[in-house]
């Protein structure tokens, strides 16, 4: 066999990994909405005055943190068909992926919320603002640019584990380049162009993330422009 | 089969998984640990050489998913006439990984240490290797160690992924529990539990006392 970066067959690939490409940052985009709005569940399961549903709450957030994504896909995918649940591997995915990143979600709402200050509230009280006005119009504002670099850096996160995907056989990025090695017996060049590609995706990506937050850390008058 | 029965039966198979997961784990801390404390302090070199080096090190590992980079390190580097086993590999791929996203908490705890001390050195007349050891280095750990925590734990769940170059760890024998029984609800779900027990009460407890042990040696 040919030692070496063989370039042709890198070229040869290329349109299909390309396309791969893009099933991967559908699947990172749909997850990131899933988990965005799982988020938001976990995040009001933590707020709502019952004890009881706080507690609970709690216990499946950290449960779902501390076991690894990998396991919860499989579990996922092989248990529910046995309660006659029959999924695509795709609607699978992105229901792991969506409840995994949630629970980390909820955690980047609950510290923008609790980063408004307790003098906001006490102000909106004062003024008689009713509770949906404040949120709507005093607390969320004030909140959302506090999570937006904590959000950001999910969604690069939650495309770097795309990859995952294809151990349960979503056609993403990582199982073609997978596909068309074992195919032509050649790993060097379909995973090598993986890498450079969830590089040139990545990186720019975590840049936009880190700028945000510097353009957050500005406006919010923690640090001199 | 009932529930009790399964774990007679496979319970033994899942620990064994569970000692070879437990042993990834060491492992690749350790190689975490030592690489982001290097490239750490070599992301502060006023070299630009090596400062250029570690960042295109962190860069690189942050940039691209752990399992393409534990893939390459098995499956492709072979190609270059250097096959690793599947467990070095697997330990390899974690701890160069990681040690990119320690690094940079290193690197965040070096700066986060009042600048007083590192004028107090320069004051006495410490040499610059003996500034770092003996002043800076031992002030950063209660700095550094409950986001090193939260990496550690990500740690342990990240190790579930050498099971697909073919460590025989946890997952890797649930998995095969399950090709054979078909009993998917309870090799998975035993597996999440063992490594929920391993993270909650084990992990976390341990990385806590670390953090009360480190607070105490800077007098806090």
């Amino acid at each position: 066999m040919e030692m070496g970066f063989r370039w042709d067959f890198a070229y040869e690939i290329l349109p299909q990994m390309l396309w791969a490409t893009l099933n991967t940052i559908i699947a990172a985009g749909v997850g990131y909405a899933i988990a965005l709005v799982v988020g938001l569940f976990f995040l009001l399961g933590q707020r709502t005055p019952s004890k009881i549903v706080n507690v609970i709450n709690r216990e499946i957030v950290e449960f779902i943190r501390s076991t690894p994504l990998l396991i919860q896909l499989f579990f996922v995918y092989f248990v529910l068909p046995q309660f006659g649940i029959k999924l695509s591997a795709w609607l699978c995915g992105m229901i792991t992926i969506g409840l995994h990143f949630g629970t980390y979600l909820s955690e980047v709402y609950r510290g923008a919320l609790e980063g408004v200050s307790k003098t906001q509230w006490e102000a909106c009280r004062a003024l008689n603002f009713s509770t949906v006005y404040t949120y709507r119009r005093i607390v969320l504002p004030q909140a959302f640019p506090i999570a937006i670099p904590g959000m950001g850096n999910y969604l690069v996160g939650i495309f770097k584990d795309t990859p995952l995907l294809s151990t349960i056989g979503v056609a993403e990025l990582f199982h073609a380049a997978t596909a068309v090695g074992g195919y032509n017996y050649r790993y060097l060049e379909p995973y090598t162009m993986v890498g450079i590609i969830f590089l040139t995706l990545s990186i720019p990506a975590a840049m936009w993330v880190r700028n945000l937050e510097k353009r957050v850390n500005v406006a919010q008058g923690k640090v001199k422009q | 089969m009932s529930y009790f029965a399964f774990l007679t039966e496979h319970g033994p198979t899942l620990l064994l998984g569970t000692v070879t997961t437990i042993k990834v784990l060491v492992c690749s801390a350790i190689l975490y640990v030592i690489i982001s404390m290097i490239f750490g302090l070599m992301r502060l070199s006023k070299n630009p050489a090596i400062q250029g080096i570690a960042t295109v090190y962190i860069e690189f590992f942050r940039g691209t998913s752990l399992l393409v980079q534990l893939f390459w390190v098995y499956y492709v580097l072979p190609f270059f006439g250097l096959s690793l086993e599947a467990f070095v590999a697997g330990v390899v791929a974690l701890g160069m990984n990681f040690g990119a996203y320690g690094a940079e908490i290193v690197r965040a705890g070096i700066l986060a240490v009042p600048k007083g001390q590192w004028e107090a050195a320069h004051a006495l007349n410490f040499s610059p290797t003996k500034r770092i050891k003996r002043i800076i280095i031992p002030q950063i750990f209660p700095i550094i160690l409950p986001p090193a925590a939260n990496l550690t734990v990500e740690l342990l769940k990240a190790t579930a992924l050498v099971a697909l170059v073919t460590v025989v760890d946890l997952t890797f024998e649930a998995k095969q529990i399950n090709s054979i029984t078909w009993l998917s609800a309870q090799c998975f779900g035993t597996a999440l539990l063992i490594y929920y027990i391993m993270a909650r009460f084990a992990l976390v407890p341990f990385l806590r006392w670390l953090e009360v042990v480190a607070a105490r040696k800077v007098g806090r």
